[in-house]
Parts: structure tokens; sequence; C-alpha cells
């Protein structure tokens, strides 16, 4: 029975930005670091943590059923053949949004806590209820968001709604960082991301196509395919959530050779 | 400034856009953050203008009443230049008990909490 169970929110506000990916590979990467761990779909509207986790054909019963006394927590929860520490909590039908309220989730939440270390929420979409009633349940908050202007926007947002409601600690993952945009100044940077939103980085996610690959097969990257760029930036999440002191990637180190020395001198600040 | 920056001046060329994404989400969070509509902003600018000219002479056309956010902090920062009177003195049109109204800007800080 687990007594400090860590329930973390992943949000975002905009969608499309990657909570269910992390949430899909920082399951796996904690259930690997031998921890127990539940990763809940609270996207009741468009559910696919399944689907990332390659687990869709696997679900008997769902948060819905449990909620209404119709199965045990036990007979809902999906666990990874892989890695037997991680279980998948699913969304049930859409229709749930209709009456699902934030001690719903509060009890879902609780029941998870005796079983687990970690139980990660991943989120809808949003700054609505389906946002709101998730938040209730969650003591801390990764925020994830990529560096363009719309999604750090609709991240503030999201970062104001956890502050008043006393969530904390609430921390950045940047997703989809594209180095060589970066250098060449046509992305916003890191520090300007940390900078505008106030938020300490938790790590950020190199843009790798080898994501799409692995959503293809089911099989979140973390699980088979360790050394992909995102791979790594995902266990590194993993570790520094653990409490582990790992350094972020450098994205200028990401190229190399002249042209990326030749990028950097161009980022020198003069004045 | 950065050298490419430079480079970029000398060139005419338009700068990186990453700046400019910079400035365009500082000015719409500072917004975003205060939770105030535009229309009450400008009340708000209009009301204060008004208090400030029943003591000083303010360039009203100058006057800039604005919301400016770091650190998640948004302060609300007024810019009024006061008028002038030919000797240089600072035009009290009432006479008030700060007769050394010297910095032309106040502020006051409001707590965002949202
Ligand atoms: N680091 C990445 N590199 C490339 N593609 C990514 C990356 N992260 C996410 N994606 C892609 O972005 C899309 C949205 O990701 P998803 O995790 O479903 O976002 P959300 O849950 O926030 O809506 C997916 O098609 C996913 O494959
Ligand atoms: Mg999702």
């Amino acid at each position: 029975m687990a007594t400090d169970t860590r329930v973390i929110l992943i949000c975002s506000g905009k969608g499309g930005v990657g909570k269910t990916t992390l949430t899909a590979n920082l399951g796996i990467s904690l259930a690997r670091q031998g921890l127990a761990t539940a990763v809940l779909d609270a996207d009741f509207g468009l559910r696919n943590l399944d689907l990332l986790l390659g687990l869709e054909n696997r679900i008997v019963y769902t948060a819905q059923e449990v909620l209404e006394e119709e199965c045990r927590l036990d007979q809902a929860l999906v666990k990874h053949k892989q890695e037997s520490n991680l279980s998948l909590l699913p969304a049930g039908n859409p229709r749930m949004l209709d009456w699902i309220k934030p001690d719903d989730m509060k009890k879902i939440v609780n029941m998870l806590k005796d079983q687990f270390n970690y139980v990660l929420i991943d989120c809808p979409a949003g700054v609505e209820d389906g946002f709101k009633n998730a938040m209730a349940a969650a003591q801390e908050a990764i925020v994830v968001t990529n560096p363009e202007v719309s999604a750090v926007r609709d991240a503030d947002r999201v970062i104001g709604l956890l502050n008043t409601n006393s969530i904390k600690p609430v921390k950045l993952v940047l997703n989809r960082v594209r180095p060589k945009m970066m250098a060449n100044q046509e992305m916003l940077s890191i520090d300007d991301v940390t900078d505008i939103l106030a938020l300490p980085l938790l790590g950020l996610v190199l843009e790798d196509e080898q994501v799409i690959v692995s959503t293809n097969r089911g099989e979140p990257l973390t699980l088979n395919s360790l050394n992909s760029p995102a791979a790594k930036c995902y266990s590194n999440i993993a570790k520094r959530l653990q409490g582990e002191d790992i350094p972020f990637i450098d994205p200028a180190e990401e190229n190399s050779g002249f042209a990326a020395k030749f990028r950097k001198l161009m980022q020198t600040k003069i004045f | 400034m950065t050298l490419r920056d430079i480079i970029n001046k000398l060139l005419r060329r338009q700068p990186a856009s990453a700046s400019t994404a910079r400035e365009r989400l500082q000015l719409v969070l500072a917004h975003d953050r205060s939770d105030l509509s535009t229309e009450l902003l400008d009340q708000m600018r209009r009301e204060i203008l008004e208090v400030v000219a029943k003591y000083v002479e303010i360039d009203m056309d100058e006057g800039a009443v604005s919301l400016e956010t770091e650190d998640r902090m948004t302060a609300l920062v007024a810019n009024l230049p006061i008028k002038r009177t030919l000797n240089g003195q600072i035009k009290l049109i009432e006479p008030s008990q700060q007769q050394d109204v010297s910095p032309q800007t106040a502020e006051s800080i409001d707590k965002n909490s949202q």
C-alpha cells in the first residue's frame, strides 16, 4: 500500500501538444523504475491513452463502471503486458461528461492511491469542466506546451487556474523542440517559454518522427526504442520526477559540426 | 541583441520570427492575465486621467495607462507627462500638499493572483 502517492495532472490548454504521448511514455518509464504507476484517462470525450499504450483490445470495464459500482477497481484496471508495474484506468463512454463531477474524480483517484506510487492524469484539452474535474483530484501538475504562440498562450490560462486552485508544484514540459529552428531564432527558445510562463522546466522533448511510428504500433518509445531522441527526453523527465539531477540537453548541441558552431555564434548576445 | 539581429539589421532583413513571437506573447498575456476587458481597461484609464487631471495639468494625448507583466505579476503602469510652466515648474492647477511632484510616472502594483 502506497502512502505518499503523487497525483500528477498532465495538462496543456491547447489540444494536440503531446499530453497523451507524455502520459504514456512517463507511465512506462516510471513503471520501469519499479514504481507502481497508474495512468488515468480523463479525456472522456476523446479518449486515446489506451491506443497509445496498445491496450485498446484489453478493456473490459472503465472508470464509469467503477463509479457506478458495477465493478471493482481492479477489474477495470488494465495491466500493461511488458511493464506490469503500469496500469491503465480507461475512460468510459463520452456520455460520462454529462454527469461526472469533481467529487467523482476525487473518488477514483483516492481508490488508486491505495495501490500506486504515481497516478498520472491525462487531461482533456480546454479549461472547461473536463479539465476542472481532473484538476480537483490532483496535487501537482505538469503543463505541456509547444514553442508556439497559441500553445504558450493557452498554457498560461491553465497555469492561472492551477495557481488559483493551489496545485503545486507546477512544472513545464516543452514538447516538439526543433533545435535547428531554435538555433535560427525562428522558434521561441527554452528560456523564452520558461520566462514568459514563469515555470520551472521539467524537461524538453525533441521533435521526433519515431513518435508517430510508436503510436502506429501502440508501443510508447520508452518501451522498446530507448535510443530515439524523444525517448531519451521522456525517460529523463521520469528520472527528474524521481528527484534525480539530470542535466537538460542543450538543443544547440543536438546539431554538431561547423554549422552548429556558426549558429551558436550567431546567437551570441552582443548587447 | 544577438549577432544575428545585427546582421539582419545591416542587411535590412526581417528580424527572426522568435523575437516577434516573444513580443506578441508578452502583450497578449498581460491582457489575458488581467482578466479585464478592453472596455473596462479603457474606462479605468479615463477615470485615472480624470482624477490626476484634478491636481496637475497632464498631457492627455501623451498619457498612457497600460498593463505590464513580469514573472506572473501584473503591474498597472501609468505614464502621465505633466505639463510644465515656462519657468520650468510643474504647473499645479490646485494647490496641493505635494509640492515636489517630480517623477512623472505613477505605478501601482496589482498582485494578480489568477
Ligand atoms: N515529440 C514529438 N515529436 C513528433 N510528434 C509528436 C511529438 N509529441 C507529440 N507528437 C504528435 O502530436 C500529436 C498530438 O499528440 P497527443 O499526445 O495526442 O496530444 P494531446 O494529448 O495533447 O492532444 C500526435 O499525432 C503525436 O504523434
Ligand atoms: Mg490527448
